[in-house]
């Protein structure tokens, strides 16, 4: 989606920042936000490009940098962590051959660690792009990963 | 004590998307008996329910309602806190993705009450399908004439939009929140002025949680009076637990307050899997305190919650068996607490930091008795002297450990059986 598509179904009223951040941002391949693109953002909004640039380091869903195409965001909040995510992790790691932080090098997988994400009462959790997965093993995670490889331009 | 099933009564029997099955079920019955009460009788069923908040702090709902509505600024806003971002916590999910129109409906009692025009779901935005959920929920009561001008031939007048946060826990904290609906880096406030006085936009603001609304629509059917019967005489009504950790069966469970935990746990939760023994139970989520087994028939009640000088009752129970280890606990929650900080005040954006220092000292057996006095030194001083409700109670784990577990501290000095000085 074209970021003038995603600026006009939104109020031009600074307050819907984060909105069109958000909303933006999840459209684009490699999840990033570009100079460029916060700049126009500002002058629709008629606001400093620092205030911009200031939102999108504070909030942790926002990035500078490209990531992969589908990134992987394991939860290592406690109720996960006594329910066995330390397998969960050691599993993608050595499937995807990246350390949490990393991209994998055909750009198609980057591995972060994520704070709960509500789901403890199925955990292990983690999170793909929209999609949270839960109650996960590491023969789960082979078959998800097995099944994102598979689309490949999904 | 059983579970007392009022806001998830018709959980499972609803469909979520259907505000005509909603509907047919009793939704938005209670809102329109509402407006035919006047706003001041509203608010005074609501004290006598002494319906207190379910966010956390547990502050009574009918002050705030009071004080926003005899504001005379307009217009005036009320937000949904629906951040939940506390580790362990995940009943706010539940209710949004499973009965969005009681949430609904409780804000559009509250915003009548207090007159309202305009209100702000604020949900956090790792929570897709509950915000996929909320804002078809809001469609759906519009082209009802439930939201929009005049609403029932009431003359009264409210819209409601959904608002995504992006990734922040500390956005939860009712000030931080104001600032991030007005698009801004969720940086608290100092206060007062309270939001009532000054909240989104500079204007009148009504900030609770899911679970608070929820309450408003019984309230309206039952009476105050009828109300306060569930509970104990100081905490009233139902609390929604959020149970989780090594449990056999984990979920959302709806108690009477003043059920104990051990109730929750062994009655509902049933019990720990595979036969193993409760280690620990941290409370309220991550800036809760940790507390041992024998403490379990402790009654889940707002003052019993005071005295570990946690204000925290959202309603996490988290159970940890007898194969975790503390430090490694410890450890999670303060680097949880480390990458959450807003970094506005010294104590919290520096102190967590060095928290963690000292506890890996621990986790690697290797710490010494000076070590134990300046992690407990420093947990006192987060705790005392930050801004804001995160660093007050983030340093609570280590705290109420400190007390409950300190011989698993003396154990992993570097000298075994380390004294302390
Ligand atoms: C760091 C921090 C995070 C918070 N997160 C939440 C949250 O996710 N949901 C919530 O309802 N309250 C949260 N609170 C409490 C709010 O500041 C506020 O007290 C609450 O939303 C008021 O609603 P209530 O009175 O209905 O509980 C948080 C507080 C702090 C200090
Ligand atoms: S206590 Fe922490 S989160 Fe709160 S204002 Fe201070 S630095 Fe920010
Ligand atoms: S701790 Fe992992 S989903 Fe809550």
């Amino acid at each position: 989606m074209q970021l003038k598509e995603v600026l006009d179904k939104y109020p031009q009223s600074e307050d819907y920042l984060i909105e069109i951040l958000m909303d933006y941002q999840k459209h684009k391949m490699h999840h990033d936000l570009t100079e460029d693109e916060l700049k126009t953002i500002a002058t629709h909004l008629n606001i400093k490009e620092s205030k911009v640039s200031s939102v999108v380091t504070f909030y942790s869903l926002f990035s500078l940098k490209p990531k992969g195409q589908h990134v992987i965001q394991v939860c290592h909040d406690v109720p996960c962590h006594v329910n066995n995510q330390p397998d969960v992790l050691s599993t993608l790691k050595t499937m995807l051959a990246i350390d949490i932080g990393q991209t994998t090098d055909d750009k198609m997988f980057t591995l972060e660690y994520t704070s709960c994400l509500g789901a403890c009462d199925k955990a292990p959790a983690m999170r793909i792009g929209e999609k949270t997965f839960t109650k996960l093993t590491p023969n789960k995670i082979k078959a998800i990963i097995a099944e994102y490889r598979g689309r490949k331009h999904a | 004590m059983p579970e007392h099933k009022m806001l998830t009564k018709r959980i499972g029997d609803i469909n979520p998307l259907s505000i005509k099955d909603a509907m047919e079920k009793g939704s938005y019955k209670q809102f329109k008996k509402a407006l035919s009460m006047e706003r001041i009788d509203i608010i005074d069923e609501i004290e006598k329910a002494n319906l207190r908040g379910r966010g956390g702090a547990g502050f009574p709902m009918h002050i705030k309602l009071m004080s926003t509505a005899k504001q005379e600024a307009t217009p005036k806003y009320i937000v949904c806190n629906a951040d939940e971002g506390e580790p362990g916590n995940f009943k706010d999910r539940y209710l949004m993705e499973k009965d969005p129109h009681m949430i609904l409906e409780g804000m559009l009692i509250a915003a009548y009450a207090v007159g309202a025009s305009r209100g702000f779901f604020y949900i956090r935005g790792e929570y897709d399908q509950a915000i996929s959920i909320m804002k078809w929920a809001i469609e759906e009561a519009k082209e009802k004439g439930l939201l929009g001008k005049n609403i029932n031939d009431s003359g009264f007048d409210f819209e409601m939009e959904v608002r995504t946060g992006a990734g922040s826990y500390v956005v939860g904290e009712e000030f931080a929140m104001i600032e991030s609906i007005e698009g801004k880096s969720g940086r608290t406030r100092v206060k007062p002025p309270f939001p009532t006085d000054e909240g989104v936009f500079g204007m009148p603001t009504l900030l609770n949680n899911v679970e608070t609304y929820c309450n408003l629509p019984f309230i309206v059917e039952m009476g105050g009076n009828n109300y306060k019967k569930i509970g104990t005489p100081t905490s009233t009504g139902t609390k929604l637990i959020s149970l989780s950790g090594n449990i056999t069966n984990p979920g959302v469970y709806e108690v009477p307050f003043g059920t104990t935990i051990r109730e929750v746990i062994d009655t509902l939760g049933g019990g720990v899997p595979s036969d193993r023994k409760i280690k620990m139970v941290q409370l309220g989520g991550a800036c809760g305190p940790i507390i041992p087994e024998f403490m379990l028939d402790m009654q889940i009640d707002y003052e019993r919650f005071e005295e570990f000088e946690s204000k925290t009752g959202a309603g996490a129970i988290i159970v940890m068996d007898d194969r975790q280890d503390l430090f490694e606990v410890l450890l999670r929650i303060v680097k949880f607490f480390e990458h959450e900080s807003c970094g506005r005040c010294t104590p919290c954006r520096e102190g967590h930091v060095h928290l963690e220092k000292l506890l890996r000292k621990f986790f690697k057996h290797d710490g010494t008795p000076n070590e134990l006095y300046s992690l407990e030194s420093l947990a006192r001083v987060i705790h005392q002297s930050s801004l804001c409700g995160l660093g007050q109670s983030s340093p609570i784990s280590i705290i109420s450990t400190l007390g409950y577990f300190r011989n698993e501290f003396h154990d992993r000095m570097a000298f075994d059986g380390g004294e302390e000085s």
